[in-house]
């Protein structure tokens, strides 16, 4: 059943407009910039630089892993480095980053129609000690004993100990300051996000006329704000131990025949506390992307979201159920066995809301007018690529059937398919249908093209055939797969196909930053609504929107953001602030 | 057109790939063919939904594609609908967890007759303790460990003299009896992890940790380590060898109490 309202109702200015900060200088404008939409692109483009350096060290895995003993430089040691920091920059300095830093700080004052963030100075901190800790994780790849190779979980003993790459080195201590710089980094910027959803909207737009955009960065940032803090504990107790050879984590243990001074401490908190960040931080990479994906979706196929209230409370659900699944990475751990069963019906229920989610995305395609954009294609890449590594996490989350499958391959391809591919092939459909916003100009078609298929075709045979290997046994943090039972020589075939594959993908993002660069010169002029879209960035007096975003007068909001063919219309769209009544409204109140 | 092409051929790739490739696990040599059969309903279930909703995506893109003078409806909800499918979403959910949560209580409940081994992991090997003739282990201690007692048994325990001590070398267990592994580490995290056993659990300094299972085939198996233990974590290999009671009694003949080997050093040293 749904409510009829007018839509054209629209309550007071609540709060008066406040004086913006206005730079003085280039310096003030360009660097250190107080403006949301500068500190989006200083956000993107660092994510951006620190991921190309993930994407080499994923390329020096696959040498090893595709063709072993062919390169001597790729010793163990290094293969480890490889592996911690290649994972721990994607989820956090990547992911993390893009999404809530780059996307968040770009769209949410845009989309809620707001001036800038709530706080901008507080913002613009939030960024240079964004940067402060990316600088701090690189700095480790040149200190004494390299980087830490604990593996992205950093899991105590082993991180903080001699048979460990950079354990009793800096490489350990530099990651554990890095992690601890960029969770108060985020806390400025993520407060700001917060605020700024709930306190900085326009007149007229209520909750439930925020896009889902909005919705997803917004239930991103707040899991953030509250799993964080799990992280920044561990980070501080480890670090603890390992300068001052205190013993949270640390219980009596014999290194090489030697007892060392410690005893007492708890190899497994350490895990609770990870994962309980670790988990939530799952959905913060994912909820954005979840929100992005949509409004994707409803613009391409010039339709409204199938089912908006849903969508919202699934998000708003699965924010909610994802911190209390967090010992499912956990099931082999030792911890108690009875939590086994808690933890595998909270997570097969997580599956619900998140099915719901994936229906209501094709149900938004049915009877839709589908244009086969660029970002439309992402969007049904990242529906075939998360809908794969979603199954997969049924067997993973069901505890018994994760016994055999835990910390073999198959959990490698299931998180990379879920959290790796799916949201990276939304940030890339994100990028084709936001560039035109933020330059002014479209990339190159052609190029796109290029780019969507070999990505979406080559990382799907990369990590579907991947779980196989998992499944015969094949475990995960191997450098060497030699002198193994489980790998048949058709096994290590299957790997070296995979490497190339690996190595025609990361090309194609090679093609993509071309594009990306080449386009702010040479793209097409898009104009102010080249997707003909009805949310309120595309709106602007200006593109790219200039400081204060909306010129004079703030829009007002007199309709939902889903208002495509509607019946009577004249065109296929009606943009939130365009006001009058096309026949009774249906949009959802 | 293309792209509605391509989404079907990822479905029938996927489906080929599944049931033709070579890759698939190794044959079982446990009890627990109990978690082969939930992981295959599981791939059936998964499998069903994975292809229906992109041949749905594959239709919707072909029938729904724009073409000039198209016009999408116009239906913001369908609450009937929605209905349904969370409904039959939890119906789903509940066929996979229901048996996944009745073989996990048989995994966690060991059976009384279970013969305890215990494993004990340090970088980067394995060594093992089978109880002696009176059936109990003695307690242990990491604080204990040195040259002589690798393993850290309290020498004071009464129930250790006579413990089988196996200093990284190659476990026998006789087939058909279960066992309880009693997985310890004296360094930092291992995981006991043999692929024809299909169990597997870490192992944690500071605390003894279990699994059960009871061989079904006789064989040499290999065990890996199945945690990040540091560099040396891939070549962590051991060995399990599934005897005939036979030849099981045999091998157990040759071994070495806890007794014996700490005592005085010149009655050893003939070996």
């Amino acid at each position: 059943m749904v409510d009829i309202t007018p839509a054209d109702a629209v309550p007071p200015a609540e709060v008066a407009e406040m004086e913006l900060y206005h730079p003085h200088s280039w310096w003030t404008k360009y660097v250190f910039s107080q403006d949301a939409k500068v500190i989006a692109i200083q956000y993107s483009a660092t994510a951006t630089a620190i991921g190309m350096v993930a994407l080499v060290l994923s390329w020096l895995m696959r040498l090893q892993l595709g063709f072993p003993g062919t390169f001597d430089f790729i010793t163990p040691e290094a293969y480890y480095q490889f592996i911690t920091m290649h994972g721990m920059i994607m989820v956090i300095y990547l992911l993390t980053a893009l999404f809530l830093g780059g996307f968040g700080n770009y769209l949410i004052p845009l989309m809620v129609g707001a001036r800038d963030m709530v706080f901008p100075y507080v913002n613009m901190l939030s960024y240079w000690i964004y940067l402060l800790a990316v600088l701090v994780l690189v700095s480790s790849f040149f200190a004494p004993g390299g980087p830490t190779g604990a593996g992205w979980t950093l899991y105590p003993p082993q991180a903080i100990m001699t048979g460990t790459p950079g354990g009793q080195d800096w490489g350990i201590i530099l990651m554990l300051v890095s992690l601890i710089l960029f969770i108060i980094g985020f806390t400025m910027g993520g407060l700001n996000y917060v605020v700024t959803v709930l306190q900085g909207r326009t007149r007229g737009m209520t909750l439930m006329r925020l896009p889902l955009t909005v919705w997803g960065i917004f239930t991103a940032t707040v899991m953030a704000l509250l799993a964080f803090p799990a992280l920044f504990v561990a980070c501080v107790m480890m670090l603890l131990d390992r300068a001052l050879g205190t013993s949270f984590f640390m219980p009596a243990i014999v290194e090489m025949g030697e007892q060392l001074q410690h005893g007492g401490g708890s190899p497994i908190l350490f895990q609770h506390l990870f994962w309980f960040f670790g988990h939530p931080e799952v959905y913060i990479v994912a909820l954005p992307a979840f929100g992005i994906v949509s409004d994707l979706i409803s613009t391409h196929a010039r339709k409204n979201i199938f089912g908006y209230r849903m969508m919202v409370w699934a998000i708003v659900g699965i924010g909610a159920l994802s911190f209390v699944v967090w010992a499912h990475h956990m099931y082999v751990s030792g911890m108690h066995p009875y939590f086994g069963f808690f933890f595998a019906t909270t997570t097969l229920i997580i599956a619900v809301p998140t099915a719901i989610k994936v229906y209501n995305w094709v149900l938004t395609l049915w009877r839709g007018d589908i244009h086969l954009t660029i970002p439309m294609l992402f969007a049904l890449a990242f529906i075939v690529t998360f809908v794969n590594g979603g199954l997969t996490g049924l067997f993973l989350g069901n505890v018994v059937v994760d016994v055999p499958l835990s910390d073999t391959m198959f959990v490698v391809a299931h998180f990379h398919m879920v959290m790796g591919v799916a949201p990276i092939i939304v940030i890339f459909g994100a990028i084709y249908h936001w560039y035109p916003k933020v330059t002014g100009r479209m990339l190159n078609e052609t190029l796109g093209r290029f780019h969507f298929w070999v990505t979406f075709l080559g990382a799907y045979l990369i990590f579907f055939p991947m779980h196989y290997l998992g499944l015969m046994g094949v475990p995960r943090r191997y450098n060497e797969l030699t002198d193994m039972t489980v790998m048949t020589e058709s096994a290590h075939h299957l790997n070296s196909f995979i490497s190339i594959m690996a190595f025609i993908v990361g090309f194609a993002q090679i093609v993509f930053l071309f594009n990306l660069i080449w386009s702010i010169r040479h793209g097409r002029e898009a104009g102010g609504n080249p997707w003909r879209a009805t949310t309120l960035e595309w709106q602007t007096a200006e593109t790219p929107p200039g400081h204060g975003n909306f010129g004079k007068d703030l829009p007002i909001v007199y309709r939902w953001a889903y208002d495509y063919s509607v019946p009577g219309a004249k065109e296929d769209f009606i943009p939130q602030n365009v006001p009058g009544s096309f026949g009774p409204s249906r949009e959802p109140a | 057109m293309a792209v509605a092409l391509v989404l079907v051929l990822i479905v029938v790739g996927s489906v080929l790939f599944h049931f033709l490739s070579p890759w698939w696990w190794t044959p079982i040599a446990s009890n627990w063919d109990y978690i082969d059969n939930t992981i295959i309903i599981t791939f059936w279930i998964t499998g069903v939904v994975f292809a229906a909703v992109v041949l749905f995506m594959a239709y919707c893109v072909f029938r729904f594609r724009h073409r000039e003078g198209n016009q999408a409806a116009y239906e913001p909800e369908n609450r009937r609908l929605e209905s349904w499918l969370t409904v039959v979403t939890a119906v789903g959910v509940t066929a996979l967890l229901v048996p996944g949560l009745f073989v996990w209580s048989r995994f966690v409940n060991v059976p009384s007759d279970a013969t305890e081994v215990e494993v004990v992991g340090q970088q980067w090997q394995w060594s093992f303790r089978l109880p002696g003739k009176d059936g109990k282990l003695g307690t242990s201690d990491t604080r204990d460990v040195n040259a002589e007692n690798p393993l850290g048994v309290i020498a004071a325990d009464a129930n250790g003299q006579d413990d089988v001590v196996v200093e990284a070398a190659d476990l026998h267990l006789p087939v058909g009896k279960p066992v309880k592994m009693l997985l310890r580490s004296i360094d930092v995290l291992h995981d006991f992890y043999v692929p024809e056993f299909r169990a597997k659990m870490d192992m944690i300094p500071g605390s003894v940790t279990y699994f059960w299972f009871t061989p079904t085939k006789t064989g040499t198996f290999q065990v890996l380590c199945a945690e990040l233990c540091g560099q040396g974590h891939p070549m962590m290999h051991g060995v399990v060898m599934v005897d005939t009671q036979e030849d099981y009694l045999a091998w157990l003949g040759q071994q070495q109490t806890f007794a014996q080997l700490s005592a005085p050093q010149q009655m050893g040293s003939a070996e």
